[in-house]
């Protein structure tokens, strides 16, 4: 038996020799629990793995930098490893397979012909002059696509590039890059940017895919509202001096050494969609942009990341800021009260006029 | 001098229903001023930070302290223009006056949120004294109110001191009568005089005051010639009130009426209302302003306020239309009117400080403006019933 | 024609006089002293932070926080940002009070709590004021707010810190010392200093990059050099100021011109006391006719 986790009481190495059915059961309750989901589903997992019944994946690389593959070799809760090998049947993965060449392409086809697979797609995809700009095998990575993901269960970009674009879209797209949704547009495609996503909302689709057949709610712009329904600024940990007016205004001064707020350096928190500030990276708490100190660049977000300059203010989110002409500060006038005193104003002077009639009449002269 | 030594009090028991009516209402009224004093002026009233100026100072204040220059317009066409006939009009036009003016300085205590220091204005501070800012407009029409109800009160004097000197039993009383009196005949010329420059002042400067706005304030309305159009106004809606106070009173306290010096008053206003009307008209056309006229909806305000103004006048400007009285009642009426749609409409309607904002009095606002009137008619009441203020013999009860 | 009406008509010429002989405008504030202190606000610079306003706040000691931004300047907000946003621009906009030349609410102040004081500085004494609010209609920017909910009403307007900045025991400046929103400013959108090096500073802007700033006809503009008299606190911006709620003003205030009639008409009290001496007159003579009638 090899060392035990103290904090996590479990094997501090799963991929050690052997690992007992409660330490296994452990592992994905914890999964769960990082992801959000009711201890039960760990359980259920566990069952799930151990009657064989693995979920098959596909995982295609078209213009990447692989990164969101490396970012999810930093989890522990589960490990690549108990996820690739205990959990899911990881059956086609170029950067993971030792396989290459005509033996790597029969394991996809054989995984596409037994059908009922998640494809996950991880890059963009070319589209200029008919996409030859990203060709694996002889095929152009849109038909690769439209055959793999097509026929998938379900579809999952992971990052941003597979989610809108990414870096290869940047001005000028010279490929014309763009997400896997646009070449895929009858499909739910579930989009997970980020560069990197981060792994623990990737993992927490794929497993409630993999456990319960569901996916999570999503937004309209097929992003996971757990995880990227509200802003990095709504979470922010520097939020309190954003509020307060405390700005760091350059790397290294007095504000940026005590934690101020990095808006004023171009933060894009306000308008960034992602849970950076609450899941952080690499498991060590504070691992993530905002909190060693670098502004947010909106990296999830399509319009912000690698669009706008990296020092140049966010926009803040609308009804934000009050407009310039404040609304009517007494509320406007209420037709009724205005009636009735329009009224009693008029019966007042007609009342009058009237009673000229009658004061006028029949009177002597005074002295 | 001529005299008018005709006045009588009233005399006779006070009206049992109208003192009930009136010590309720005021008793409800002096609650809400006290949840005003109390809780701000916020809680009270409609007014706001664009609008800080609303009902209680176009109405209670500018309005009603035109309307209190009876006695202001029956002086100059009594003393000035020696017209001895109208004498009878002035005591109780005096009274309606010094009544107005009060309840005009009431209502600013009302109204200004730090009223605690409305005394130091006539030592410009206190204790930093004699610091004036004679450059506002403001400041001539405070002192210029403040010495006018004094003057107006001191004017009044004589109907106190008369009714002293005949009824009290106080032989000191009597003596300060006598003596009052006697100062009287020597000095009413310069207290008269100052109630007729005093007047001329303030009037004409509550027009000054809207020049400030600039801007703010709708092209129609802007002019440098608001001070004079303030004080024409003025000099007709002080006619006006004298119309009727004095049928009113006649009407109510069985007195005769002046009918023959009405009428002729009836002919100023024609003049008044004619002059009114070229400068308004004129000062706009010569400085271009014609299109305006013309267009939003406040050209329509406009309009109606220029034919509130025309309509009397083509009613009087017939000498045979006039001699018919209900017709000058009328008439009155409408120019009462007009003068308080223009100061209405040059501090609240045409005033629009910035985009999106409105102003419209709330309940209890205009509640506490109807109480300050219920104070005037009920201090009129109860001193014309008591002081020799109306003037004609006792009623020659005719089939009224 | 009557006596006494002959004499009225000529004691009323006499005292109209005084109305209409030429008047020399009143030159008091033509210009800001020469040690005039003051801000400017370029809104290419601001980023919305709102910094400034929550500075505000803390320098003045007064209540409400960024959760509930104000929408308006009010009975406890001196300091506020705003944004103006169309389909082609945007622009955030700093108000507060714009520390005027010839300031309105110093003109219309009758017991002067409002004054404009040392280094051009508008401030306002608790001591002296009656809460009549007429230096509200006399702002053009509509900026004194007035304290409509207690029972002990302050008027409240941005003084430029005038606490902070000015040492009243040696009635000069502290060293470094800042308005809140300026020292708040992480982008220095909005500066302290000297109001003719600010100037300078604006028009070195202009000159440095004059497609960044608007003006009308195409020249950039500096607002609040001219208009409405001239202010102490000036802006820059990209787009047209009347979308970020600053008013058109030409190159006189109207202090000036209220100025101008009421010291017209009231010039050495030489009017009020002609038309006495004439009104005292034609009722003495009245009054001696009359007596002569009687007698």
């Amino acid at each position: 038996m090899g060392r035990r986790d103290e904090w996590l009481d479990l094997p501090a190495d799963l991929t050690d020799d052997g690992v007992d059915r409660r330490d296994f059961v452990k592992v994905c309750m914890l999964a769960a629990a990082a992801l959000g989901l009711p201890a039960a589903t760990g359980v259920k997992w566990a069952e799930a793995a151990e009657s064989g019944l693995k979920p098959s994946v596909i995982w295609l690389h078209f213009q990447e930098c692989t990164g969101c593959t490396e970012s999810l070799l930093r989890t522990s809760h589960p490990g690549l490893g108990t996820l690739i090998l205990d959990m899911i049947s990881l059956d086609y993965h170029e950067t993971l397979f030792a396989a290459a060449g005509h033996q790597i392409e029969k394991c996809l086809h054989d995984a596409v012909e037994a059908g009922g697979y998640i494809c996950v797609v991880e890059g963009a995809i070319p589209t200029k002059e008919d996409g030859i700009y990203c060709q694996i095998a002889g095929r152009t990575a849109i038909d690769i696509l439209q055959d793999v993901g097509g026929k998938a269960a379900a579809v999952i970009a992971i990052g941003s590039c597979a989610s809108w674009g990414g870096i290869p879209s940047a001005d000028p797209n010279p490929t014309g890059a763009v997400g896997a949704q646009e070449i895929l547009p009858d499909k739910t495609v579930i989009n997970l940017p980020g560069c990197p996503s981060n792994p623990y909302n990737f993992l927490g689709v794929v497993l409630q895919f993999a456990t319960m057949g569901t996916l999570p709610a999503l937004d309209d712009e097929g992003r996971p509202l757990f995880a990227y329904g509200r802003t990095i600024h709504e979470h922010c940990p520097r939020r309190a001096h954003f509020d307060a007016g405390r700005f760091a205004r350059q790397f290294g001064d007095e504000g940026h050494n005590l934690g101020y707020c990095l808006f004023a350096m171009g933060c894009k928190g306000p308008e960034t969609y992602a849970n950076c500030s609450t899941l952080h990276f690499n498991e060590v708490p504070d691992a993530w942009p905002i909190g060693i100190g670098a502004p947010c660049f909106g990296c999830t977000t399509k319009g912000v990341g690698f669009t706008k300059p990296l020092f140049q203010e966010a926009a803040l989110p609308p009804n934000y800021v009050p407009p310039i002409h404040p609304s009517d500060q007494r509320g406007p006038i209420t037709p009724g009260w205005a009636g009735v005193v329009g009224l009693a104003t008029g019966a007042a002077v007609g009342g009058a006029l009237m009673a000229s009639k009658k004061l006028g009449e029949g009177e002597t002269e005074g002295s | 001098m001529a005299s008018h030594s005709h006045a009588q009090p009233v005399g006779g028991p006070l009206n049992k229903k109208f003192v009930t009516f009136m010590v309720i209402f005021l008793g409800i009224w002096a609650a809400v001023l006290v949840y005003r004093f109390i809780f701000g002026i916020g809680v009270v009233s409609g007014l706001t930070d664009y609008y800080p100026w609303g009902v209680w100072i176009a109405f209670d204040v500018v309005t009603g302290t035109a309307l209190a220059c009876g006695g202001y317009a029956v002086a100059i066409l009594c003393y000035i223009l020696n017209k001895g006939k109208y004498h009878p009009l002035v005591r109780p036009a005096l009274l309606t006056s010094a009544l107005g003016y009060s309840m005009a300085g009431l209502a600013i205590v009302i109204d200004v949120g730090r009223w605690w220091g409305v005394w130091r204005i006539p030592f410009g501070g206190f204790p930093d004294m004699g610091k004036y800012n004679w450059d506002s407009a403001l400041l001539e029409v405070a002192l210029c109110v403040m010495a006018y109800v004094g003057v107006l009160w001191i004017e009044l004097g004589p109907a106190f001191l008369e009714k002293w000197e005949a009824t009290s039993k106080n032989s000191a009383l009597v003596g300060f009568a006598k003596a009052g009196l006697k100062f009287y005949d020597k000095a009413l010329i310069w207290i008269i005089a100052l109630g007729v420059l005093l007047p001329t002042m303030h009037q004409s400067s509550l027009g000054t005051l809207m020049m400030l706005a600039g801007q703010k304030l709708n092209g129609l309305w802007y002019t440098p010639w608001l001070p004079l159009l303030y004080l024409i106004s003025c000099v007709g809606m002080g006619y006006a009130v004298v119309v009727w106070e004095s049928s009113l009173s006649a009407s109510l306290f069985k007195r005769s009426r002046e009918t023959s010096m009405l009428i002729s008053l009836s002919g100023v206003m024609v003049v008044i209302l004619s002059l009114y009307l070229v400068l308004r008209l004129g000062d706009l056309v010569i400085s271009g302003k014609v299109p305006l006229m013309f267009s939003g909806w406040l050209s329509i305000v406009f309009w109606a306020e220029i034919g509130l103004f025309a309509v009397p006048l083509l009613m009087l400007a017939n000498k045979q239309r006039r001699s018919h009285f209900p017709v000058i009642l009328k008439a009155s009426i409408l120019i009462m009117l007009a003068g308080a749609f223009y100061r209405f409409n040059t501090y609240i309607t045409a005033y629009r400080p910035a985009e999106g904002q409105t102003y419209f009095p709330s309940f209890l606002e205009i509640f506490i403006t109807f109480g300050v009137i219920a104070l005037e008619v009920s201090m009129y009441y109860f001193i014309v019933k008591r002081y020799p203020i109306l003037g004609g013999a006792a009623a020659e009860k005719s089939a009224a | 024609m009557s006596m006494d009406r002959r004499t009225l008509l000529k004691g009323l010429a006499v005292a109209g006089a005084g109305a209409v002989a030429p008047v020399e405008a009143s030159e008091k504030y033509a210009e800001a002293p020469e040690d005039a202190v003051g801000m400017l606000y370029d809104a290419t610079r601001c980023i919305g932070c709102q910094a400034c306003v929550t500075a505000c706040k803390t320098a003045n000691n007064l209540p409400g926080n960024r959760y509930n931004p104000p929408e308006d300047l009010s009975g406890d907000t001196k300091n506020i940002i705003r944004l103006y946003e169309d389909a082609d621009e945007s622009s955030y906009m700093k108000s507060q009070c714009m520390q005027c030349i010839d300031p309105g609410c110093a003109n219309a102040c009758m017991i002067g709590a409002f004054k404009k004081r040392e280094y051009g500085i508008i401030t306002w004494d608790p001591d002296r004021c009656i809460g009549c609010r007429y230096c509200q209609v006399a702002c053009p920017y509509n900026i004194p707010k007035f304290q409509w909910d207690t029972g002990v009403p302050l008027i409240v307007k941005c003084e430029l810190c005038n606490h902070i900045i000015h040492d009243p025991d040696t009635g000069t400046l502290r060293e470094g010392a800042l308005p809140g929103c300026c020292q708040a400013c992480p982008k220095e959108a909005v500066i302290f200093g000297k109001y003719t090096d600010l100037i300078e500073d604006a028009k070195q802007r202009i000159a440095e990059r004059p497609e960044n700033y608007w003006g009308p006809d195409g020249e950039p503009k500096i607002f609040g050099l001219t208009d409405g008299g001239g202010t102490q606190v000036l802006y820059l911006a990209d787009l047209n100021f009347e979308k970020l709620g600053l008013p058109t003003l030409g190159d006189e205030g109207t202090a000036k011109q209220a100025r101008e009639i009421q010291h017209g008409i009231y010039r050495g009290f030489i009017a009020p006391v002609a038309l006495y001496g004439v009104l005292g007159l034609v009722m003495w003579r009245n009054n001696r006719a009359a007596k002569k009638e009687e007698g």
